[in-house]
């Protein structure tokens, strides 16, 4: 299922959530969108499933406009779409099972089948023998795994997830990710990815938007997005994604730049192998002084990320940027220091 | 002594009786009013069908009827009882007003229960799309459940209390018991035996409403 969206406009009082946001999410992928909080990433999403109307603009499903849908009609699309949240929004009145079967109950699937399917969905998400908890129970993990068996139960073509790790710690989000990532392919589904960390976006998703304020300011694959930002926004989630803003980092940074700029390369895939510091350095005749570095696998493509020094004379240091840039390196001054 | 535990006995019956029956009648006129004025607020305070004027109708529709004197609320319901009982007077009469004083305090308690549902879970329903009764039957209702039970145990106490003040209008019952024999006839022992009755119910009430609201909770 492919969604589209065209020019979306929500506003509460004068300050405009969602700000004209024009999007193609393709059909069969994961999709992130990634934001500070307070971007309007929720309210997109409240948008884009259908539980708030737009002020302006609007939403396809595979060229079929569902902005508009009457009640009927928004009930019964609403039922092919799943939806997960940070805060699980379980019912704490069922247990595990019955949170899994309200979805089957509430489009009046007949008692036999409902156990069947649950009990399939269970072993989906890895929770066999686990139906009869009670939510209150379960951890974190788990209370995300009934959410995503709940989400499916209806064989939804669309999956919503609104930070749906950001309440769980690292390991569990890993798995958490696999569980979406293998699901998504199972099902050939459309989910898109609501989420505050770059490293979500990095483990999960193909392609990526980056909102701020309301409005997009940067879309594509995700392993362009890593290896050429182009927003400041981005550069700034990809800063905290290398850990490179902690303490340590910046007082070397103090240290080792009093007569030197510092730059951020970024290189991916083949160029990664070469020599190409130390060939540089001797070609132009200046130094590299690594004070970070790291590389990130997004999908199959890895991303190097440096931080280092240049040191030498300025028109060296100009040539050596130019010689980076030219094998693929993008080179980014560091903004303050 | 005997004739005093049939006196005793008999009144307690018609308490219970008297109560059971305004509580079901309070419950059927004011959880349609709890559930109208909880759907009907504002989305920020869970709403699930908006509806300012709607809203702030019933609220002050609900407000007016709290805020009477349950003595004068009986006796302007006089005509009502008559119409419906055939008479004003005695167990059965009395538990007309009893149910229309309690409907409001009914439909407050099942408002303030109800909006306590995390609004996230209620989003949930709806994105899985829940229509609005489902929302309340299957959503609003369960979750609340607890917090329901607890707001029907303080209505069937407090019915108890209106029961007795009841009786000093004719209203039959432990309170009738109370001011016939034990005040108006010096029966300082009755007096004192249907005050007991009184709050040896009252207590019992209580112990079983958070039995059943403590093990509703444990079972989460
Ligand atoms: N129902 C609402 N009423 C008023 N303001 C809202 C509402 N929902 C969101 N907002 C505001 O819209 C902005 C975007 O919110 P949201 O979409 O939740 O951001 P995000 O999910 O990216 O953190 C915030 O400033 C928020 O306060
Ligand atoms: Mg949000």
């Amino acid at each position: 299922m492919q969604i589209n969206l065209k020019d979306l406009k929500r506003t509460y009082g004068d300050l405009h959530a969602v700000d004209g946001i024009s999007l193609s999410i393709p059909s069969n992928t994961i999709y992130g969108i990634i934001g500070k909080s307070g971007a309007g990433k929720s309210t997109l999403v409240r948008l884009i499933s259908l539980l708030e109307r737009p002020d302006a603009g609007e939403v396809f499903f595979d060229d079929i406009r569902v902005d508009d849908l009457k009640k009927d009609a928004l009930i019964e699309r609403r039922r092919r779409i799943g939806m997960i949240f940070q805060n699980f929004n379980l019912f704490s009145s069922r247990n595990a099972e019955q949170n899994i079967a309200y979805p089957l109950e509430i489009t009046g699937t007949p008692k036999g089948e409902i156990d069947q399917r649950v009990q399939t969905l269970l072993a989906l998400v890895g929770l066999e023998g686990r139906g009869k908890a009670p939510i209150s129970t379960l951890s974190g993990g788990q209370k995300q795994r009934v959410a995503i068996a709940r989400a499916l139960a209806c064989n939804p073509d669309i999956l919503f997830c609104d930070e749906a790790t950001s309440a769980l710690d690292p390991q569990t989000t890993h798995s958490i990710l696999a569980l979406l990532k293998d699901i998504q392919r199972k099902m050939s589904l459309t989910v898109v990815m609501i989420t505050h960390q770059m490293e979500v976006v990095r483990d999960a998703c193909d392609q990526v938007a980056v909102l701020n304020d309301g409005v997009v300011v940067e879309q594509g694959l995700v392993a362009d997005i890593f290896a050429n930002p182009s927003s400041e926004v981005t550069k700034e989630f990809l800063t905290h994604l290398v850990g490179v803003d902690d303490a340590s980092a910046s007082d070397q940074m103090v240290q080792w730049s009093k007569n030197s700029g510092a730059y951020t390369l970024r290189f991916r895939g083949g160029t990664t192998d070469q020599p190409i510091l130390s060939k540089i350095s001797r070609q132009v005749g200046v130094d590299f002084n690594i004070r970070a570095g790291g590389v990130q696998k997004v999908g199959d493509v890895h991303i190097g990320t440096m931080i280092v020094d240049i040191n030498g004379e300025a028109e060296a240091q100009k040539k050596a940027i130019e010689a980076l840039n030219q094998m693929g390196v993008v080179v980014e001054e560091e903004q303050s220091i | 002594m005997s004739k005093l535990w049939v006196l005793v006995f008999g009144a307690t019956m018609e308490t219970l009786s008297m109560v059971l029956f305004s509580t079901l009648f309070s419950l059927i006129l004011g959880l349609p009013l709890g559930i109208l004025l909880a759907a009907t607020s504002s989305e920020e305070q869970g709403g699930i069908i908006p509806h300012p004027v709607l809203n702030n109708l019933l609220g002050r529709i609900v407000n007016v009827l709290r805020s009477f004197p349950f003595i004068i609320l009986m006796i302007l319901l006089f005509p009502l009882s008559r119409l419906l009982i055939g008479t004003s007077i005695g167990t059965t009469a009395t538990i007309v007003p009893l149910s229309i004083a309690a409907a409001p305090f009914v439909a407050r308690i099942i408002e303030t229960a109800l909006k306590e549902v995390d609004p996230g879970v209620v989003q949930a329903a709806r994105a899985m799309g829940s229509t609005n009764f489902q929302i309340v039957r299957k959503v609003l209702i369960p979750e609340a459940l607890p917090s329901l039970v607890s707001g029907v145990t303080l209505t069937i106490i407090n019915l108890i209390g209106y029961s007795a003040m009841a009786g000093a209008i004719g209203g039959g019952g432990l309170g009738d018991l109370a001011i016939r024999y034990g005040y108006q006839r010096f029966r300082g022992d009755i007096m004192f035996v249907a005050v007991v009755v009184i709050l040896v119910l009252v207590e019992i009430i209580q112990v079983i409403g958070n039995k059943i609201s403590a093990r509703l909770l444990a079972r989460r």
